[in-house]
């Protein structure tokens, strides 16, 4: 609690005191009315006097003056009981939402505490403490057990496990060692790690995901909007309403002023905009905090709304839905076993760097006998033609496309699979069997589109470069819904664009992709969702929405609590609304008492309040 | 240019709501945005009219919530 605070709750004790004295002395002394006058100072003494202080200054239809006048007026008709609650209820209200915003903001704050405040930069051996903006590219730092990583880099000598919580939301720590890169902004927990810097602080990643996270209420709902908007009007209405009720009754019914006036005070006392205010950018920055604690990071909270309705979900086929990265899929061998195979070909690809051949040196996994290897020849087009030792005997063997095969006169004895490539070996003219190379599903892909399709997306589609036939028989063994391969770049948009005509009236349309070359389709999506952000500037950049991780099923997080935060908010909106409506409607007719004026202000603002709060936890569910 | 100014201490949603309108109209003020969350004032200024936004933006805040402190951070 901060100083104000604690000396508001003294204030208002006080208040309270002399107002349970008032209370009692009520119905039996004449003088019940110095109590109560106490009480209503001790609550709320500073409120007519800002009110005078605003007005000087043009600001007429503010909280203060309306409470004042509310008050005073209600002193002045002789309702000194329902003057003092008024004040000290209103009081109590302010107090708890100045308790409960400071909370939230501290709990985000904490969240995204990643911010490392110095470096220790190794020059000449001697290790100095340092601003992280002060280090250049390519310096060597030092960081040690429990320090954070100040800017981004590749570890040149230790190891240790790091604590990447903060920026993915994945509680396992990750292991990293010599060559490997490591990220701003994470904790390094067990050993001393020196990094070279491959980037300045101000691109890093730690510094792209503060102000990402520190411009997201900037971007504001549709919501939000509406309830300014609404607020605007609302005062002014209700305080011509209670002028009208406090003159126009008494003079067509002759008489009954305090009665009139008193309720036209009830009416100021419900006109105050302040709990439907608070409580819609505070749900949405608990949603918005509630993302980021679990990896997600959006832009602003009109993408939040936006995740909240999705109808269509289309993907990016490479680096989304599948690796990217090129594994052994397949070795079907005719001949010999298919270690056997595997040997062969990593043999006569050794010397070659292709992505084919690295992939089948991955599959293999072990140092190869390089004596093994005789001359070898590259066949631009179709493959390799080497002379490999193998049982004692030198062979003459190809390696490559279908076409090398027929140039040497093997004949192929099986049907090419139609995932990935496939690599045909042959011995001479005799063919020995084949290895598919392909691109692989990420293992959490299907649990994700389940989600989806659980969460109530209607359609899932998939976009690939790749060959029209590729695509579908991804597509086919995920179950989505249609699939567009041969695409170039801008041909993604203009299908993202055909798509966007298509969806649902009020729904939205998200593209998932990795960040690489799909900028413009990030863009013309209703939400352009990019996955792996971690240390992809492009990423950061072009999205609404960035996964910090690579797993596609935090969409499904970001739906869930996208839909929590937007239902909170329309309950908070409709009942604030309908209650102050209703409470209106009564004490117009007489039917409520300042009491319920009071319930319809702060009571109102407190339940709403604590309503918002909801949307700042999630649980994922596994 | 975009400004970024801080209202510590800015703790009323709908004063927040009428200082985000004020700045919006002012000269030179392409588009403002406050949230009252982060309590950070974000001003697309024309270039050139910096200063005199800030200005405004400073006798806006001060007129309407006079509590919160004014801190211009880039």
């Amino acid at each position: 609690m901060t100083k104000k605070q604690k000396k508001m709750v003294t204030r208002l004790s006080a208040s309270a005191v002399f107002f349970i004295l008032a209370l009692i002395l009520e119905k039996r002394s004449a003088f019940s009315w110095i109590p109560f006058l106490v009480a209503y100072l001790f609550a709320g003494y500073d409120i007519p006097l800002r009110a005078c202080r605003n007005i000087t200054k043009g600001d007429v239809f503010d909280e203060n003056f309306l409470m004042s006048v509310a008050t005073i007026g209600a002193i002045i008709v002789g309702s000194l009981e329902e003057a003092v609650a008024v004040m000290l209820f209103y009081q109590i209200g302010e107090l708890f939402n100045d308790y409960a915003v400071n909370k939230s903001r501290k709990s985000i704050t904490d969240l995204m505490d990643i911010n490392p405040e110095y470096a220790n930069l190794l020059r000449d051996g001697q290790e100095e403490q340092v601003d992280p903006y002060e280090v250049e590219v390519g310096d060597t730092i030092v960081i040690r057990p429990g320090e954070k990583v100040p800017l981004d880099g590749i570890v040149r000598k230790g190891n240790s496990t790091l604590d990447t919580k903060a920026l993915t939301g994945e509680s396992m720590p990750v292991e990293v060692a010599e060559g490997q890169a490591v990220v701003s902004g994470s904790i390094n927990l067990s050993g001393v790690l020196e990094v070279e810097t491959t980037k300045l602080f101000d691109d890093s990643t730690v510094s792209k995901i503060l102000e990402l996270v520190e411009n997201a209420s900037s971007r504001k709902a549709k919501a939000e909007a509406f309830i300014t908007r609404f607020a605007r009007v609302y005062t002014p209405i209700v305080v011509v309403l209670a002028v009208i009720l406090a003159v126009i009754p008494p003079i067509l019914l002759g008489g009954g002023w305090s009665t009139w006036v008193y309720r036209a005070c009830s009416f100021l006392v419900v006109s105050c905009p302040c709990a439907l205010v608070i409580s819609v950018p505070l749900s949405f920055f608990g949603g918005l905090g509630a993302a980021s604690k679990n990896g997600i990071l959006m832009k602003g909270s009109n993408y939040l709304e936006a995740v909240g309705s999705l109808d269509t979900v289309v993907f990016d086929k490479t680096g989304t839905l599948t690796t990217g990265q090129f594994e052994v899929s397949e070795i079907s061998s005719v001949r010999m076993t298919r270690e056997e195979l595997l040997e062969l070909a990593v043999l006569a690809e050794h010397h070659s760097n292709h992505p084919i051949a690295l992939s089948i040196k991955k599959a293999y996994g072990k140092e190869v006998d390089t004596a093994r290897i005789g001359s070898v020849e590259e066949i631009s087009g179709q493959g390799i033609h080497a002379q490999i030792e193998k049982d004692g005997v030198w062979r003459d063997l190809y390696i490559g496309n279908q076409k090398l095969m027929k140039a040497c006169g093997a004949v192929v004895e099986q049907p090419t699979a139609l995932l990935g490539t496939t690599l045909y070996l042959a011995e001479t003219n005799q063919y020995l069997g084949a290895i598919v190379i392909s691109d692989s599903i990420r293992p959490d892909v299907p649990k994700a589109l389940e989600g989806l399709r659980r969460h109530g997306v209607k359609k899932l589609v998939m976009l690939t470069g790749d060959r029209e036939e590729v695509g579908r028989k991804v597509g086919e063994s995920l179950g989505l819904d249609e699939v567009y391969g041969n695409l170039l770049p801008g041909d993604k948009v203009k299908k993202v664009e055909e798509l966007l005509s298509k969806k649902a009236p009020g729904k939205t349309l998200a593209f998932v992709g990795d960040g690489i070359n799909d900028a413009p389709v990030l863009a013309r999506a209703d939400v352009g969702i990019a996955m792996g952000g971690i240390g992809s500037d492009a990423a950061v950049e072009a999205a609404d929405v960035v996964i910090m991780d690579d797993e596609p099923s935090k969409i499904v997080d970001a739906i869930l609590i996208a839909s929590k935060t937007v239902g909170i908010v329309r309950q908070n909106i409709l009942f604030a609304i309908g209650v102050k409506v209703l409470v209106l409607i009564l004490v117009a007719l007489g039917y409520a008492s300042m009491w319920a004026a009071v319930f319809g202000d702060v009571g109102v603002s407190v339940l709403a309040i604590l309503n918002a709060i909801r949307a700042l936890s999630y649980k994922r569910e596994d | 240019m975009k400004k970024i100014i801080k209202l510590e201490g800015l703790c009323c949603a709908n004063c927040a709501a009428k200082i985000e309108e004020g700045v919006k109209k002012l000269d030179g003020v392409k588009e403002a945005s406050l949230s009252f969350m982060t309590q950070r004032l974000v001003i697309e200024a024309e270039d050139g009219m910096e200063d005199q936004v800030v200005e405004g933006a400073r006798k806006i805040a001060d007129k309407i919530e006079p509590e919160a402190e004014f801190k211009v951070l880039r």
